[in-house]
This record gives C-alpha cells, sequence and structure tokens, in this order.
C-alpha cells in the first residue's frame, strides 16, 4: 500500500471517491433519491424474460462483481434489463445471483481487495471467482496489462460494436499488445470553466469564442494569467488545478526501459506553474478538494477559472449553495489550452469467469446500446461514452447548464472527448503522478530546490515500484 | 509482598501447573492468528519479495541485501530522526500535564472542584476516529481558515501562515495531534493506577504534615512506578511506531520535504508494491531499536529486577 | 492543623495560587477536548456546498436534511452500528478477561518458563503490525473467515499491551497475600481468579476495556480488507465507503453527519465504564 492507501485523509478519499464518478446531476436533485427512485420502476418493468436467456445454458450460477462504491450497482439496477435487486449486496438476473464486492476506495483497501482475489483466482470455487471488477483510468494498465483481464475480441466483442465510443475511452485499456480489455460507459473529457463577470470586467467580453482566444495556448494563457493578476484575480486556485491538462497531453510514458522518465509536457508544468506561482497569478499550492482550493467556488474568492469535466461543472462547484459563483450561474466554459478528461469508470471481465456471456452482455448493454445509454443521459446525467448519443444532446438547443449561465457546452465537451490522446498511458502512472505533484509542492513552497524535489520524486517512486532505478 | 512464602514443594508444584494454565488462551490465539504473519516477516527480510502490479517478483534468497540497501541509502536515520523529534514534541508535554493533572486530582489538599468532570472530559478527543480529527485539522488550520484568521484579527500574523507547507508548522500540528489525542489517555492510566494506591498513606503523610510536593515525589511517584514504567515503554513503543496522525496528517505524503516521513509511514511505503523484503528488514531494525531503549528504560528505573 | 503561623501562611497563598493556576489549565484542556466536538457538530449542520467554503463557527440549518439523505442512501447505517457494538464490545472483553489471565498466570505462578514468556509477549510487542497486516488477511481468507466478525474479535485474545498493563497494575496493587488466603480458604484457582483477582482489577479493567473498545470502534483498515457484505460491515468501513461514493451521491454533510452519529455510541460506553476509573472504585480490600 503506498502512501495514499493508508491515509486517512479526508483529501485522498474525496479525490478517489470524485474520481469514481463521472456523473453530473441537476444540482437541486438530492442525490441520493435519485437511484432509489428509478430503481422500483426499472425493475418491474425489466423482470422480463430477456434477463433469464442470456444467463441460460451451463454457466455459473453465482455471478460475483468487485467494485469500490454503488455506482454502477445503480447503472445496472436501473438500466440493466432483467437486473432485480434482492438486498443490499445481492441481486439476481434470471436464476444467476450477483453478489455485489464493495470495498471503499480509501487507503487502496479496493486495489488490496481485489489484487489478492485476483491471485487466487485460478484456486478459486467456481461461485467465487471473480466474474466482473470495475478499474479507474489512473491505474487501469496495473489490470489491463496482465492476463487477469479478459480482452474483449475473447469475450466474443467485435470492434464494430464499439465504434462509437470516444477513442481515449479505449486507449485507457488497451494493453501493450494492443488488445482491448475493458469498456466504459462513461465520457469525463474536460473544459476551462472561468467566471464571466472576472472576464468582462479583464477582457472586456464573457463570451466562450473570445475567452478562448486568450487561453488558447500555454503561452497565451500565461500571458492572460498576468493580466488576470493585474486585475487583481487569480489564474487558478491551486498550481495542480492545470496538472491533468499537461498530463493527459505527454508523449512519452513515465518509465521507459526500467527507468523513470519525466516528459517534457509535465516539466513544462513545473516551470509554467512555478512562474506564475511566484509572480502572484495563483493562489496556492494546496491538494484540489482542499478548503483554500474550493473557496474559489464562491463570489467573494478571486479565482478566475478551474478545469474540469461534466460532473465537476454540475455537481462539485457547489451549485445548491447561496453566495457560489455557479448558484449564480457565474461560469462559463471553453476548451482551455489543451484537451484532457478527469475521472471514469471502466468494467473489465476477469479471466477464469464462469460467466462469460453475462459478462460480454451486461459490457454491450451498458456500454454500446444508444437506447440505454441515452436513458442514462436523461436519468443519471452522466456524460455517456457514445457519440451519435452525445452528439444529439450538444445540438440539442434546449439543453442549457444553469451553472455556465445557460450555456450548452456539451459540443466543447464532445470535441475534447475526441482530442485526448491517451497512447502514452503506462501502468505506473498512478503512482508516479501522485508521486509528482506531492514532490513539486517542496519546490513551488520554496521549501527545496528543483533537484532536490526531483530527489525527492525518485525515491519516492522507487519505494512504490522497486523495479524502477533513475 | 514476596513470592510465596516457605510452603510444601509439592503443593507449589501442583498450583504452578495453573501458570501454564492460564497462558493456554493467548499462546493458542497467538499461534493461530499471529504467528505465521510475524515469522515470516522475519523471514522475508532475507529476501527479494516485492510484487510489480498484479505480478510477483521473487522471493529470491539475497542474504543481508536489504540491510544493506537500509543502511546505505541514509534515509534510515533521516526518518528515524523525523520519528523522534515529533515522538519528543508530543510526548514531553503529555507526560507534564498528565503527571500534573494526575497529582491534582489526587491532591486531597488542593480540594478541587468538578474533578469528575475533567477527568472525564480529557480522554474525548481519542473517541474521535483519527481520519475525522484530520479533516478537522485541515479546515482549522487551513491557509485561509478560522485559526489564520483569528491570529491575523489579534495581529499576531500579517499573512496566513501556511502550516501544512511548513516544516516546523506541520511537525507542530502532528505533536499536537498526537498530544490532544493521548494525553487524556496517560492520564487515565496514571489516575487508575494512583487509585491503587492505599488512601491510609496518604492520610498518614498529611498527618505528619508532608507538603503536597513531598506527597506526590515521596509517596505518589514511588507506588507509581510499575505503571510509569508501562506508560514509558508503551509510549516509546507507540512513538517509534507513530503512524496514523502523521500519515493522515499529511496525506501520507510526510512533506514537506518529508520532514514528517516516521519510519512505519516509511516502512508503510514499501508496502504499496507488497515489498515484504525491504519491509521486514525495516520491521526487524524497527524492532532492535525499540528493544534497546526499552531495555535502557527498564534498566534506568532498576524494574528489571522485579519484573522477575 | 498544628503547623507553626509562618508554614500556615505560607501554605495558604499557595494553594490559592496553585488552585488558581489548577482551574485555568483545566479550563484551558477542558476547552481543547471539547472543541472539536463543536467543529464536528457544526459541520454535520452544514450541507455539502457549504462545507466547501471553509469552516464558520455558526451552525447552519441542514442537519435534520443531512441525516434524512443518509437514511434515504442504501447504507445501513444501523445494521453498521450494530456490528461496531458487537465487534468493539467483544474485543474489549476477551481482550481485558484474557490479559488479565495471562498476566496472572506471569504474577502470581512460579515456573521455569516464566521469565522467558514475559519477555517473548513483551517482544511482540515492540514489533510493528503493519507488515503482518496484509499476511493476516491472506491467512483469513485460506482459513475461510472472510466477510466475518470472527478474525476482528478473537485475536484481541491474544494483546500483548493490555497484558502487559496488567502486569504492571498487579505488580502495584495486588498483593499475594490475598491469593494465599483464598488457598487456604480452599478456593480453586480458577475461582480464585474470577471471583477475588477480578474484581480487584476493575478499574485497570475498565482502563483497558475503554481502549480497546474505541480501538476497534475505530478501526479500518483490517475490517475494510476482511468485510465485504453491507450488512457485516462496520461503521468505519461504511463512513468510508460514503467517502468514495460516486458524484451523484458524494455529499460530505452526510459523512460529517455519519462520523457525529458513530461517535455517540463511543461516549456513552466511555461515560459508563469512565465511572469505575473517575468516582473511584473504593479498593479498600486491597492492603499489603
Amino acid at each position: 500500500m503506498k502512501k495514499r492507501v493508508l491515509s486517512a485523509l479526508l483529501s485522498t478519499a474525496m479525490v478517489m471517491g470524485l474520481l469514481a464518478g463521472c456523473g453530473s446531476s441537476a444540482a437541486d436533485a438530492p442525490a441520493a433519491d435519485t437511484s432509489a427512485g428509478t430503481e422500483a420502476a426499472a425493475t418491474t418493468e425489466a423482470a422480463s424474460d430477456e434477463g433469464a436467456a442470456v444467463a441460460a445454458g451451463d454457466e455459473g450460477s453465482v455471478f460475483n462483481i468487485y467494485c469500490w462504491n454503488e455506482e454502477f450497482k445503480s447503472r445496472l439496477t436501473d438500466h440493466y434489463p432483467g437486473y432485480e435487486e434482492v438486498d443490499g449486496t445481492t441481486g439476481k438476473i434470471g436464476d444467476v445471483t450477483v453478489k455485489w464486492n464493495i470495498t471503499p476506495s480509501k487507503d487502496n483497501a479496493y486495489q488490496n481487495n481485489l489484487d489478492e482475489h485476483l491471485l487466487t483466482q485460478a484456486d478459486a470455487a467456481a461461485d467465487d471467482k471473480i466474474d466482473l471488477f470495475l478499474i479507474e483510468a489512473d491505474y487501469a494498465l496495473k489490470y489491463v496489462d496482465t492476463e487477469y483481464t479478459m480482452s474483449l475480441a475473447d469475450l466474443g466483442i467485435t470492434d464494430e460494436q464499439l465504434v462509437n465510443q470516444y477513442q481515449y475511452t479505449k486507449d485507457v485499456v488497451t494493453d501493450s499488445n494492443g488488445n482491448l480489455k475493458g469498456a466504459s460507459w462513461q465520457g469525463c473529457p474536460g473544459v476551462l470553466i472561468y467566471r464571466r463577470d472576472i472576464a468582462k470586467e479583464v477582457f472586456g467580453t464573457d463570451d466562450p469564442a473570445e475567452v478562448q482566444k486568450k487561453v488558447a495556448d500555454w503561452d497565451t494563457y500565461k500571458a492572460t494569467a498576468q493580466e488576470v493578476k493585474d486585475a487583481g484575480y487569480y489564474m487558478t486556485s491551486s498550481v495542480n488545478d492545470t496538472y491533468r491538462t499537461y498530463s493527459n497531453n505527454v508523449t512519452s510514458k513515465w518509465v521507459v526501459d526500467g527507468k523513470i522518465n519525466i516528459d517534457d509536457n509535465i516539466m513544462k508544468w513545473v516551470e509554467d506553474s512555478k512562474t506564475m506561482y511566484d509572480a502572484g497569478q495563483i493562489a496556492n499550492t494546496t491538494e484540489l478538494w482542499s478548503d483554500d482550493w474550493s473557496k474559489g467556488f464562491f463570489q467573494d474568492a478571486k479565482v478566475f477559472c478551474y478545469f474540469g469535466p461534466a460532473w465537476f461543472i454540475d455537481f462539485s462547484m457547489a451549485a445548491d449553495t447561496e453566495g457560489s459563483v455557479a448558484n449564480a450561474g457565474g461560469w462559463a466554459a471553453t476548451e482551455g489550452p489543451q484537451g484532457f478528461f478527469w475521472g471514469g469508470t471502466w468494467i473489465c471481465g476477469a479471466t477464469g469467469t464462469d460467466n462469460p456471456s453475462l459478462v460480454k452482455d451486461i459490457m454491450l448493454k451498458l456500454t454500446t446500446d444508444e437506447t440505454i445509454m441515452t436513458d442514462i443521459v436523461k436519468a443519471d446525467n452522466d456524460f455517456v461514452n457514445n457519440k451519435p448519443a452525445m452528439a444529439a444532446m450538444a445540438a440539442d438547443t434546449n439543453y442549457k447548464s444553469a451553472v455556465l449561465g445557460g450555456q450548452n457546452p456539451l459540443r466543447m465537451f464532445c470535441t475534447g472527448a475526441e482530442s485526448v490522446d491517451l497512447s502514452n498511458q503506462g501502468a505506473y502512472d498512478q503512482g508516479c503522478n501522485e508521486s509528482f505533484q506531492n514532490a513539486m509542492k517542496n519546490y513551488f513552497d520554496g521549501n527545496a530546490t528543483l533537484d532536490e524535489s526531483l530527489e525527492i520524486f525518485y525515491s519516492s517512486v522507487e519505494e512504490k515500484y522497486p523495479e524502477l532505478s533513475h | 509482598m514476596k513470592q510465596k512464602a516457605g510452603r510444601g514443594n509439592s503443593k507449589a508444584v501442583s498450583y504452578n501447573k495453573w501458570g501454564y494454565i492460564f497462558l493456554i488462551p493467548f499462546f493458542a490465539v497467538f499461534i493461530v492468528f499471529q504467528f505465521v504473519p510475524l515469522v515470516s516477516t522475519v523471514y522475508n527480510s532475507f529476501f527479494e519479495n516485492y510484487r510489480s502490479g498484479l505480478i510477483q517478483v521473487g522471493p529470491n534468497f539475497i542474504g543481508l541485501e536489504n540491510y544493506k540497501t537500509l543502511f546505505t541509502n541514509g534515509e534510515l536515520l533521516t526518518y528515524t530522526k523525523n520519528t523522534l523529534i515529533m515522538w519528543v514534541m508530543g510526548f514531553i508535554p503529555q507526560i507534564i500535564v498528565s503527571l500534573l493533572l494526575a497529582s491534582w486530582f489526587s491532591d486531597q489538599r488542593l480540594r478541587l472542584k468538578a474533578t469528575s468532570f475533567f477527568k472525564t472530559v480529557i480522554y474525548l478527543p481519542n473517541l474521535i476516529m483519527a481520519s475525522a480529527f484530520a479533516m478537522l485539522f485541515y479546515t482549522l488550520f487551513a491557509d485561509g481558515g478560522p485559526i489564520n484568521l483569528i491570529l491575523m484579527q489579534l495581529g499576531i500574523l500579517q499573512e496566513p501562515f501556511k502550516f501544512f507547507s511548513s516544516i516546523w508548522g506541520s511537525r507542530s500540528l502532528v505533536a499536537l495531534m498526537n498530544f490532544l489525542m493521548w494525553f487524556g489517555n496517560t492520564t487515565i492510566l496514571l489516575m487508575a493506577g494512583m487509585m491503587g494506591i492505599d488512601p491510609a498513606l496518604f492520610e498518614a503523610a498529611e498527618v505528619d504534615g508532608a507538603t503536597s510536593t513531598q506527597v506526590f515525589w515521596k509517596i505518589t511517584l514511588p507506588l507509581l512506578k510499575p505503571i510509569l514504567l508501562y506508560v514509558m515503554i508503551t509510549s516509546l513503543i507507540g512513538g517509534l511506531q507513530m503512524f496514523d496522525v502523521p500519515q493522515i496528517l499529511t496525506n501520507g505524503k510526510g512533506e514537506p520535504v518529508r520532514s514528517t516521513m516516521t519510519l512505519i509511514m516509511y516502512l508503510n511505503n514499501h508496502l504499496y508494491s507488497k515489498n515484504y523484503g525491504l519491509g521486514g528488514a525495516l520491521s526487524v531494525c524497527l524492532f532492535i531499536i525499540t528493544a534497546i531503549l526499552s531495555l535502557i528504560i527498564f534498566k534506568v528505573s532498576g524494574n528489571d529486577k522485579k519484573a522477575r | 492543623m498544628e503547623q507553626n503561623m509562618n508554614e500556615k501562611l505560607d501554605k495558604g497563598l499557595n494553594i490559592k495560587t496553585r488552585r488558581l493556576i489548577a482551574y485555568i489549565v483545566l479550563i484551558f484542556l477542558t476547552f481543547l477536548c471539547l472543541f472539536w466536538f463543536y467543529v464536528l457538530f457544526i459541520n454535520a449542520t452544514r450541507s455539502n456546498g457549504e462545507l466547501k467554503k471553509g469552516f464558520v463557527p455558526i451552525p447552519s440549518t441542514h442537519l435534520i436534511e443531512n441525516w434524512k439523505n443518509l437514511r434515504a442512501g442504501i447504507l445501513p447505517v444501523w445494521q453498521g452500528m450494530f456490528n461496531s457494538l458487537i465487534v468493539s464490545t467483544l474485543c474489549a472483553v476477551f481482550s481485558t478477561y484474557f490479559s488479565t489471565m495471562t498476566a496472572y498466570a506471569i504474577h502470581a505462578y512460579d515456573f521455569k518458563l516464566k521469565k522467558p514468556i514475559f519477555t517473548f509477549i513483551l517482544a511482540i510487542m515492540m514489533i510493528p503490525t503493519q507488515v503482518t497486516a496484509l499476511g493476516f488477511v491472506q491467512l483469513m481468507t485460506k482459513m475461510k473467515m472472510e466477510d466475518s466478525l470472527i478474525p476482528l474479535i478473537v485475536p484481541t485474545i491474544a494483546a500483548p499491551v493490555t497484558f502487559f498493563y496488567m502486569k504492571q497494575y498487579m505488580e502495584s496493587t495486588l498483593p499475594l497475600s490475598i491469593v494465599e488466603a483464598a488457598r487456604i480458604d480452599g478456593s480453586g484457582e480458577l475461582r480464585t481468579f474470577n471471583h477475588i483477582v477480578l474484581p480487584l482489577m476493575k478499574p485497570a479493567i475498565a482502563v483497558q476495556a475503554i481502549f480497546t473498545f474505541v480501538l476497534n470502534w475505530n478501526n479500518y483498515f483490517i475490517p475494510a480488507l476482511i468485510l465485504h457484505s453491507d450488512n457485516k460491515k462496520t461503521l468505519p468501513v461504511l463512513i468510508a465507503q460514503l467517502r468514495s461514493a460516486d458524484f451523484l451521491k458524494f455529499d460530505m454533510g452526510q459523512v460529517y453527519i455519519m462520523i457525529a452519529f458513530s461517535i455517540f455510541p463511543v461516549i456513552i460506553v466511555y461515560l459508563l465504564l469512565s465511572k469505575f476509573i473517575v468516582q473511584g472504585v473504593a479498593l479498600g480490600g486491597v492492603k499489603g
């Protein structure tokens, strides 16, 4: 368990929690009620023999799903035909009993638990074998690049069936041999979210197209930061706000031939952030989700922009709270300097499953079926991983985001989703990204020189991955 | 109070077998649940044994290589120093306050009112989960949090003090949280020990005109010695194994500049890769350090003779 | 009091000042201790959005709403509390009873292996538990004890720290003459232990029972790896699950109210047990 593992820290837990979901909801809908409400309707209506047909044949009678929260369960309950809920951790699809093994992600408990079970999967009784498990992008390759995850081709899913999914969601779960080994029902492309009032004051306009010109690439972004600063505002709340935007656009992997490799774009983040922080253009160096960071959501703060995906805009910016910028619809979205994504959950089939056809069917229904996915958009406000469905929504002039003052940002998200290039993802990403941001904080704060901070980064990574050197 | 007077030898033997019988539950449970993981800790320290993702590397016998790694990269020393610094920062105020409180509570002449209220209250912080406690610390000590606000309004600070970006700021917060969580615990231990002291002794001392200070040093402290020894030893062990508070408070990073990284946090970093080899070696080192320091305390307190 | 004038005066002044200092220190410490409960309570009354603003010392209006949202979710909070109570209570009972027994074995009897065994148990105490934790979980999987409360309870029978405390306490307060006297009266060894030694150890048992109870009540790491069904999970695991909720459901207001909810029982148990320590169980029976 690395550092994050045993940490019981709020912000870590929050980040993990946040990563887990890529949903957005109408700001006023009490979250818990959404699933509870639709659940009953969905089950009665779906209790057809369709589900039973899938499970027929000589496949296993127990279907084990490993995950870290209730999200996937509510998706399955609400949208998978034939799923019936029995109690909190069991359900039924036809004759097959679905068993949910939910372990919180805090302190790495989820991965620790999953690892132990995957490693003993071969010796486990058929009913105890993991059939399906969920992963997040940061550590996807840790599982995908092993024989413990089934390739979609082996499950009988063809490339044509997946043609409507965004490419980056496939890159995340493609192993080093080019095999696709998972699928997601969500897309989480991100945009730059800025305050309209500050834009008007500083640039004289809050039109997204005009503001985009001010942040079109990192050089103009930096020039703009000085303008914003001169007007008495901060460009971003923390140096870490822009990290994903840089790290999603690297041209090399974190590890090359067993050696730790720092991509130029990552070093650019360090240089840019240091310059901007020292020039007083960035408010602080705290972690995302800390109090100091989220203060910028409110009117009386001086933060010009955040970087985030759809769920972030709709759900994280305190839209339901009096005095927040989101509450007044004071934000607007634009593409920003580079495309990036944030969050998302992927479904994987475990090698050795005794219910391969059910795994296949769940994947197909939830991640490729346009009708079901459109339902997910409508019921759960997710940004789904289906190009035609999202294109239709983007073209819909009735779709307006209240947080963004009536703007329909979906077109930007769609563009963003297309532009993310994750071909340089690797199995070490989660550990390296975390260690890097932590170590660089010392440099930004002036507690250490760049070289000293890099040393801290190296030793931290080598503790996590003893096989690496630098 | 010496052990059994000269009694029939055969009888003593028949009693003493009960010593073994009473030990059975402890050892049965110990062997079933803890022995295997424990022995493998030591065993593993001589092996290269870790996991890269889901791929197991080793175990390959490498002799003392793990120990060599630990001693040559110099980090062991740094983290031992960090651990001891933060322990001392928390422990010294803790033991002083605890002794002070315990002496006040037991002081007949001081006649404090509402002592049961105070005695009850001091342990309460320990009831809050450490992780929840840390959440509260964050909000309060945030750069723009209420503590900074108050300090600025009082004119003590000109601009916010970034507790979590400062070496001594972070260390102080760790020590403060440790202190808050554990001083009640220590006080309770000491008070429970004092309850065992025959009240007649205090009365006699009072009749003889001893001052409170004299009573404390001459009667309370010597009689408290076994419990005090317990407090010292367990605090030392707890201190050397300090983990959850700095782990939670620094989000597991031990930052800034790894100045709040303790030995067990360092160990914990290796467990991310299930590095039982290096982790085992570190555990053995930690055990040896603890054993030596404990032995010193036993010797200094002269308790080893009494430990029979 | 038969002291001379001078000393009396001196002392009277002394005591007054000392009393004043004592009160000031105590009140300050009380504030430090209770303050956190206030902060927790305030945060439990605030909504997810309001919490993002940072701490404000005035309660908000969302207490009931947070609780309703928590109950509307699928987490079995009452079942969690029940599980936590079972685990923590049994741990406290087993740990104190058997540790006292083990300590008594070392304290009251003379046998060949006594010293090595004492040293051995102390040595176990000095070994960091972190490394063995995952090995323990693997072992439990092999023993088919996953998703069961047993592996959380039974191992506390072998608790070196509690043992050490009991041993030290006996050393300072349990004279062997009492045991001898019981033997002369014809009491069996187990009977002597249960009926004479245990009652004399009440304050020590209360202290360790509280500590063990609290420790297990707040334990997260091992339970998170062992318990998988929602209806077997203990409160810290459920809280962690609440915190790793997906976006639609993520709500710090609920997290805070759940923390507040889970603290209540410990406070009650603590107040019950603390009587033994605080109000003072007479130890008159123990005289050297």
